[in-house]
């Protein structure tokens, strides 16, 4: 799915950088009916990791009461260039990925 | 008020074509104009406004092969950020063969069966959104000119009159609201100009992209009338009068409204 990624092309070193990411999902709670009322079953990303060059630097859990096309933004330290690789998990077996590059001077 | 109000009979007695309570074209502002910062910041900053999701997926449909003729858009219409450029702007246009406008959307799927031998995309669908936005964001910024071609002339005033048309079990026109009463307040939710220029926009209520046609058939069930179907003149005739009453504006797609 298509996904859109905010992080600075450069950096330098030990700059504090925030990253932002905005995925397409429906993000369907399982809570709501169709008009016949049959229950739409659930239908969200469960989780979305963020790795630096391999390392895991943040995770998060997403739950029914999140809004469709989740938006995350964080934080974290400019290293060394590299590769921030971006993975949303979900029911369904939904999975995409992303990645995005840095030079850290 | 009295006063005012006599204003305005005399004025509409004598000059008939001037409507009291219509917008004057330097009074004219942008649905934009009426959202917080926060929305607003949603909208400006392209790596936070969902709407470019429906953009990113409209520009890879416009390079894809479909339908029998086994042609992708971009295989006659080239690069969209030329060909497309203030396309959007001049829309719903009249069209010679069927003799009468029609919508972004449905010039789409004329496309889409004439020259790709596909199936038309139904309304509100992903694929038929994404494909409009896309299209239409390549007018980001370009003034609204339609209505302006003299074919379409008689469809402006029938959407007008629709405009003006009270309607619904709550007997409310268009114009009771977006002409004579915006800037106040209905429940906690600023009233708009209605002015139409971010569509197909992203719709935070809505969780995702719709097409003004959806916008005003929300409207139309809130003031409680049987809402016209998808695609049917009177609905095109409305998208018609409206752009041409946002004469002037820049185009925003894909936009965020509450």
């Amino acid at each position: 799915m298509a996904a859109l990624i905010n992080v600075p092309a450069k950096a330098k070193r030990g700059e504090i950088i925030e990253i932002r990411t905005l995925t397409s999902h429906i993000m369907e709670t399982g809570f709501r009916h169709t008009a016949a009322g049959a229950l739409v079953p659930r239908d969200i990303i469960t989780s979305f990791t963020c790795r630096y060059n391999g390392t895991e630097i943040f995770r998060a859990d997403l739950f029914p009461a999140i809004a469709a096309n989740p938006y995350l933004s964080f934080f974290t330290v400019a290293k060394d260039s590299g590769k921030f690789e971006f993975e949303w998990i979900g029911d369904n077996g939904y999975s995409s990925t992303a990645s995005v590059s840095i030079l850290v001077e | 008020m009295r006063f005012w109000r006599a204003i305005a009979v005399a004025l509409t007695a004598t000059v008939p074509a001037l409507l009291a309570g219509e917008i004057p074209p330097e009074a004219r502002r942008s649905g934009y104009s009426f959202m917080g910062p926060d929305t607003r910041a949603m909208q400006d900053d392209d790596t936070s406004n969902p709407g470019m999701l429906f953009v990113l997926d409209g520009e890879a449909l416009w390079g894809k092969k479909t339908g029998r003729a086994q042609n992708s858009c971009a295989d006659c219409h080239g690069d969209a950020r030329g060909s497309m450029k203030g396309v959007a702007a001049r829309y719903p246009a009249f069209d010679k063969a069927l003799g009468r406008p029609v919508t972004l959307d449905q010039r789409i799927n004329l496309c889409r069966s004439n020259h790709q031998q596909a199936t038309p995309l139904p309304y509100e669908s992903r694929d038929l959104l994404a494909l409009s936005a896309f299209v239409a964001h390549q007018s980001r910024g370009v003034p609204i000119t339609a209505g302006d071609d003299p074919q379409v002339r008689p469809f402006v005033d029938q959407g007008r009159d629709l405009f003006m048309q009270r309607e619904g079990q709550l007997n409310l026109a268009c114009s009771n609201c977006h002409d004579d009463n915006f800037d106040k307040r209905l429940a906690g939710a600023p009233i708009t100009q209605g002015q139409p220029t971010g569509y197909p926009l992203y719709r935070l209520e809505w969780q995702t992209l719709g097409s003004l046609e959806r916008r005003l058939r929300s409207c139309m069930t809130g003031v409680r009338a049987q809402a016209y179907d998808y695609g049917s003149p009177e609905l095109v005739a409305l998208e018609l009068y409206l752009m041409s009453r946002a004469r002037g504006l820049p185009m925003e797609t894909p936009a965020v409204r509450p």
